[in-house]
């Protein structure tokens, strides 16, 4: 099997033109997969100056503001504290971020380190593994969490840490999928017969050349764990009060209100859906850019 | 045939048996709590009651003895009682599988009736404006949470227009009309959060299906397009589609959990949510072994329809 499609690119190694002209290519070739990623980028960029542009402060209430349609002052409006709307979007938009990264980069490793171990070694111990991981996929995903944090209780890193297990555990089966091709590889059978440790193959040759996968593999995670956690938030199981997330603001007290104040509703639903929505077109994009064989894969 | 069937049970056994590891670990990670709860609950302290609570619920035993003793009791359908409310578990599930059952069958419906003809259309108008609409929609309801469209739907008719969705659950065979006017919401947000993979996979598959020789030969025997298509390309191009049900099970049981709480249908989803609420763990337990194994009993009886329908699969 020829590795064209593999070694080709690989825009976060080398040179700064390797980056630009990559990204070049996206624009060109994919227009709304860059429409994506500029909203997503437009998203990290708020989530990382959330405290300099939310104009109030996100647990400053004012009761005499209750329940105030959107306007200029509040352009979001206000909830029944008399909290803007907007501020709370906005560090709402932190958390998704910060649970995002960590809980998908989380997931990337322990799908990396399972998908080596289980595709390049084989055998028995792949077997036994892939049997685990069978049984793992068998449940839902919303049920999985609200199981697992059932038992380790709300919270953010509780939150990070189940989110990144679960979708490591799925994702570790596209991993060695692409550990398993690559494995068969003249240049692996080289370096093998030439008496190479199996470190030097694993770092030299296995590694490098999973990237692209790898990469597509973060992408797609940060949607699924922005759906998830603001699921389980909504759920009251995610991140507790009075920490603003998008999907606790929808739930909880505030939704008894939103029939007085139906704004309410809107904008953290639409923060989910541009940014989850902005990051799956890019994923997308990046997919049929960087590896054009895992095209189809959901999970 | 048979031969398949005996190695699609077989290859369910050892997956079966981690899935019952996992339900068993997760249950027993629950740190000391659950006594405690207990006893806080009921104003007992006394070191005696904690010890015959712990014999109770057989936390005194060797773990490998409580997963032997709790894989027999579970095979025989006991799977415990509730902490609070003194019902066996298997009896509240009994009420609620059901329930959920329905919803489920009722996005199923919903989902396919959307996504196959959009799926088909999107194929044989390949790259036209519809079809962008229809793959941008698909994506949009990929991106959409469903419990949103769920607030938005109890929130915007009711400011509007003074109309509110039903949230009064009636059995099904006590009531058929009104029982379907409460379920008929939530079972469309779902079905629609589930046709978006299916619709771009009928896609996939009819463009792929279009291409082959059998289908050109059709059309120089001078078969109509509309005949080519509905006898012809969706018989062989829907075959994957319905593995792709299966696949989604997990995601439809998953959405049920939160669309059951919003709309107040007292299935499986609200069932464990309570539970996790009180913290009534042999409920959780419970109805997490029967959403793993039956989850695996879908897969398996999608295997075999795609052994009946594709002779292909057969006889490998």
């Amino acid at each position: 099997m020829s590795d064209l499609g593999l070694t080709q690119v690989l825009p976060t190694h080398g040179k700064r033109s390797a980056f630009i002209s990559f990204n070049e290519r996206l624009i060109r070739e994919k227009p709304l997969g860059a429409v994506g990623g500029a909203v997503f980028l437009l998203f990290m960029f708020c989530g990382i100056f959330a405290n300099f542009l939310a104009p109030f402060e996100m647990n400053y209430t004012d009761l005499t503001q209750r329940l105030q349609p959107p306007s200029l002052a509040f352009p979001f409006g206000t909830d029944h504290l008399g909290r803007d709307v907007l501020s709370r979007v906005l560090i709402g938009a932190q958390i998704s971020m910060i649970v995002s990264f960590l809980a998908a980069g989380l997931a990337t490793v322990i799908s990396i380190v399972i998908g080596v171990l289980s595709g390049y070694f084989g055998g028995k111990p792949d077997m036994v593994m892939q049997r685990g991981v069978d049984a793992w996929m068998t449940f839902p995903d919303l049920v999985l969490l609200i199981v697992i944090v059932s038992v380790v209780g709300p919270g953010i890193p509780q939150i990070v840490v189940v989110l990144g297990l679960l979708y490591g555990i799925a994702g570790s089966r596209i991993v060695r999928g692409a550990v398993i091709s690559v494995r068969e590889n003249m240049y692996t059978h080289a370096s093998l017969s030439i008496g190479a440790p199996t470190f030097h193959i694993l770092r030299k040759h296995i590694l490098p050349n999973i990237m692209p996968v790898v990469i597509v593999l973060f992408t797609t995670r940060i949607g699924a764990v922005i759906l998830a956690e603001a699921g389980l938030s909504f759920l009251g199981l995610g991140i507790p009060p009075p920490a603003p997330t998008w999907g606790s603001m929808l739930s909880g007290t505030g939704r008894t209100y939103m029939y007085l104040g139906p704004w309410l509703a809107l904008a953290p639903g639409l923060c989910i859906t541009a940014v989850v929505y902005a990051v799956n077109v890019y994923g997308d994009a990046l997919r049929d850019l960087l590896d054009p064989r895992m095209r189809g894969v959901n999970r | 045939m048979r031969a398949y069937l005996g190695r699609r049970l077989l290859a369910l056994i050892p997956t079966l048996f981690f899935a019952s590891l996992i339900v068993f670990i997760s249950m027993r990670l629950i740190p000391g709590d659950v006594i405690d709860l207990m006893l806080a609950q009921n104003d007992i302290v006394t070191g005696q009651d904690r010890a015959k609570i712990e014999a109770a619920l057989g936390l005194d035993q060797p773990v490998y003895i409580q997963y032997f003793r709790w894989i027999g009791d579970a095979l025989t359908g006991d799977l415990g009682s509730s902490l609070w409310q003194n019902v066996p578990v298997t009896d509240q599930l009994l009420v609620s599988l059901p329930i959920t059952f329905e919803l489920g069958l009722l996005a199923l419906i919903v989902a396919l009736s959307v996504s196959i003809p959009i799926g088909v259309y999107s194929a044989m108008r390949q790259d036209t404006a519809g079809d962008y609409v229809a793959r941008s929609f698909s994506l949009l309801m990929l991106a959409i949470p469903s419990f949103w469209l769920g607030t938005l739907v109890m929130v915007f008719p009711s400011v509007w227009w003074r109309w509110a969705p039903e949230l009064e659950y009636i059995p099904f065979f006590d009531d058929p009309i009104t029982n379907l006017k409460h379920m008929i919401i939530p079972a469309i947000l779902l079905g629609l959060s589930m046709s978006a993979v299916t619709m771009r996979m009928t896609r996939t598959m009819m463009l792929e299906v279009m291409r082959q020789d059998y289908i050109r030969t059709a059309r120089a025997k001078g078969v109509g397009e509309k005949l080519l298509v509905m006898r012809h390309a969706l018989r062989n191009g829907l075959i994957p589609v319905i593995t792709l049900i299966g696949l989604q099970a997990p995601l439809l049981i998953g959405g049920a959990v939160i669309l059951e709480q919003i709309f107040v249908v007292p299935g499986m989803g609200l069932l464990l949510l309570e539970a996790v609420f009180q913290r009534d763990y042999p409920v959780i337990s419970g109805v997490f072994l029967v959403v793993g194994v039956g989850v695996l009993v879908i897969n398996l009886l999608v295997d075999l329809s795609y052994g009946w329908l594709d002779p292909k699969v057969r006889h490998e």
